[in-house]
């Protein structure tokens, strides 16, 4: 293999995993403050990148995407008042079934309200054929996008869970929710917000990748169990290893790709996965024990 | 005694003539049952929804124009949801609760192919709009289909290419029936056609970017790229080759008939080399062809009353119907056996997919001329050869 070719696997593996990242993200907010796997975070990725697009022809893009983001939004925060509040014993299997429902649910309004026609939201630079040539390979700019986005996403999360009081007391409701509201902390204020923030994070990842992967009502679910598996490679909650763990899978798949049929891609991938979980199965860059999945 | 007696044999004699007199009209009048089963939504949504809104259009249609032999048409359809096991429940309900005369549909090959024994062996006429060579082969006395053969799509594609000097070429397809078939066929057909597949590649329905894939095949040292798929990662290939600097030209299958593909893959989408039945292109067709009334009228009144751009899929339920209402006209009958035999006497009826000409030995009725090949220009399918 040229030096070129190993370096356009790289940067397919970088495409493919900031795409996954990004997504992954969106499941360790909720994690984090109410200990659930949101299986609609999917959906919400799906709904940013239709609304965007159904937004485009009458105005901007960057407004398109604005809105998308705050109607997203608005969405994952009435999901959380209407079905997630009113539970009398919100047990965590309980609260996850009530999210693959919702899951379907969008997934077949977003059929009724649009339809079943693949969209793609127009390149933020460049076009479909725009290119950039580094050392002889090639990458669209659009994924340089989507890894600034991620990274821009990881780092201010960064600071709010850890250097805000609001993010802080969403941590404390993670930590132990009986102690954290025995503090004077909402914690149903903490949890709709939690929903209210992978929203917009999945709306954001679903306008960045739209260019790319394309939206249409049921590309939610596919998306949600690569970033699902990338979200529980690099260790539930964390979203820096989140990022590390989508390249990685990425870069994995691409690799893959070069040596056997496609077809196998999955195949590698998954075995891989496994056996990090085997050894090491907190994720590869969680060091405290395992709190992921204990409630499970 | 003997009056009353008399009187009421005399009144159970009139009750049940005017009873017969009554059932006689009635079944002049009674509607022709037909069922449909299309996967309106679901993963095939796709081909479904413009299938099922045909048919709700021409049968309104039809019936406006006094409907067929007199009599009202009734079209059942049931949405599948592109799930065989619906579709074969559905099918039993049909034949055996509504006892229609024929089904429509269904939409993917893979539901035909379950339903297709069950519609046989109840001598009921299945029109299947869906695209699989085994549906007709080995031809079942009562299973026709109405889309082209996926092999005269490949040969098409070869020929093009042998005109344009390729030999050498490179294989992607979805990993779905439509994709697995796709390249069973070229790869049939190439030696043939003296051109050598270098590398053939199937890519997850649900792919989100094929750089890697597309790296893999340019290695290869290949002068065209084939894909071959329904799913929307058919609009991604385009891109992705654009991305990687690829020059050469690509082919697509004839699933790529559907211009939200095109719009989905943009300025990369300029020059791709796909054959197609000729509905997309009806407008360019010189005014003497056969197909060129037919593929107006569907596509004027099919886009003026549903406000979206016609897809050859709904071309396809479109046809089917127009085969079964030929088929009991020339009857003059709706009994089973007697419409099916003169659907296989049909010949020269224009359609939307071509110009059919069926036989008992052929159930589809077309030939390989029913493809033109299309290109892009401009963002809209043009004819390939001006």
């Amino acid at each position: 293999m040229s030096f070129e070719q190993v370096l356009q696997y790289i940067f397919s593996g970088i495409t493919v995993g900031s795409i996954y990242a990004v997504v992954a993200i969106g499941f360790n907010i909720i994690y984090n403050s109410t200990g659930i796997i949101n299986f609609a975070q999917g959906e919400f990725v799906m709904m940013g990148g239709i609304i965007a697009h159904s937004f485009t022809p009458t105005m901007p893009l960057f407004l398109a995407v604005v809105l998308a983001v705050v109607i997203t939004t608005a969405v994952g925060s009435l999901i959380e008042l209407v079905f997630i509040r009113s539970l009398k014993n919100p047990s965590v299997l309980r609260m996850i079934i009530i999210t693959i429902g919702l899951s379907i649910l969008i997934r077949e309004i977003a059929l009724h309200i649009w339809d079943e026609k693949i969209r793609a939201l127009p390149f933020f630079t460049g076009s479909e054929v725009t290119s950039i040539t580094i050392f002889g390979a090639h990458i669209s700019p659009q994924v340089l996008w989507v890894l600034g986005i991620t990274a821009l996403i990881v780092v201010a999360l960064q600071f709010f869970f850890y250097f805000t009081f609001t993010g802080q007391a969403m941590r404390a409701c993670a930590a132990n929710r009986k102690a954290a509201s025995l503090c004077g902390i909402n914690t149903r204020k903490m949890v709709n917000l939690s929903f209210c923030l992978s929203a917009a994070i999945g709306a954001v990842a679903g306008c960045t990748v739209s260019p790319l992967t394309q939206t249409h009502y049921a590309m939610g679910t596919p998306l949600a169990i690569k970033g699902f598996t990338v979200a529980i490679l690099g260790g539930l909650g964390n979203s820096t290893a989140a990022v590390l763990a989508g390249l990685l899978l990425g870069l994995l798949e691409s690799f893959s790709i070069s040596l056997l049929p496609m077809a196998y891609k999955d195949v590698i991938a998954i075995s891989i996965l496994l056996l990090i979980l085997f050894f090491r199965p907190g994720g590869l860059f969680q060091s405290r024990q395992i709190v992921a999945l204990k409630s499970f | 005694m003997k009056k009353t007696l008399i009187l009421m044999v005399g009144l159970l004699l009139f009750t049940s003539l005017a009873f017969a007199g009554g059932e006689k009209e009635a079944a002049e009048k009674k509607p022709i049952k037909v069922g449909a089963i299309f996967a309106v939504t679901g993963p095939a949504s796709f081909l479904g929804a413009p299938e099922a809104k045909t048919v709700e259009m021409l049968v309104e249609e039809i019936n406006a124009q006094g409907g067929i032999l007199g009599r009202p048409l009734e079209v059942i359809v049931k949405d599948s949801a592109a799930s065989p096991e619906k579709a074969i429940s559905f099918a039993k309900q049909l034949i055996e609760e509504e006892k229609v005369i024929a089904i429509l549909g269904p939409s993917t090959s893979g539901e035909t192919l379950q339903i297709k024994e069950l519609c046989e062996s109840a001598q009921t006429i299945l029109i299947s709009c869906a695209a699989a060579e085994s549906i007709v082969d080995p031809v079942a006395s009562y299973v026709f289909k109405t889309p082209q053969k996926d092999s005269y799509a490949a040969i098409k594609i070869f020929q093009t290419m042998n005109e344009m000097g390729i030999e050498r070429i490179g294989v992607v397809a979805a990993n779905t029936g439509f994709g697995n078939a796709g390249i069973g066929q070229l790869k049939k057909y190439a030696p043939e056609h003296g051109i050598e597949i270098a590398i053939a590649e199937t890519y997850d329905r649900a792919a989100t970017d094929l750089t890697a894939v597309l790296t893999k095949i340019n290695a290869q040292g290949i002068e065209a790229v084939v894909n071959w798929s329904i799913v929307p990662a058919q609009s991604i290939i385009p891109k992705n080759m654009k991305q990687l600097g690829m020059n050469v030209p690509l082919f697509q299958s004839h699933g790529f008939g559907n211009i939200k593909y095109v719009e989905a893959a943009g300025s990369a989408a300029e020059g791709i080399i796909f054959p197609c039945g000729r509905l997309l292109v009806a407008e360019l067709l010189p005014d003497d062809h056969p197909q060129k009334n037919v593929l107006v009228t569907y596509k004027q009144n099919y886009e003026s009353r549903f406000n979206e751009d016609v897809s050859t899929f709904g071309g396809h339920a479109y046809d089917a119907l127009l085969i079964l209402k030929k088929g009991i006209e020339m009857a003059n009958s709706t009994d089973k056996a007697e419409t099916r035999s003169a659907i296989e006497n049909i010949k020269d009826f224009p359609g939307t997919g071509g110009v059919f000409s069926f036989s008992p030995a052929d159930h589809n009725g077309l030939g390989i001329d029913s493809f033109e090949m299309l290109t892009v220009k401009n963002g809209k399918f043009a004819l390939y050869k001006e």
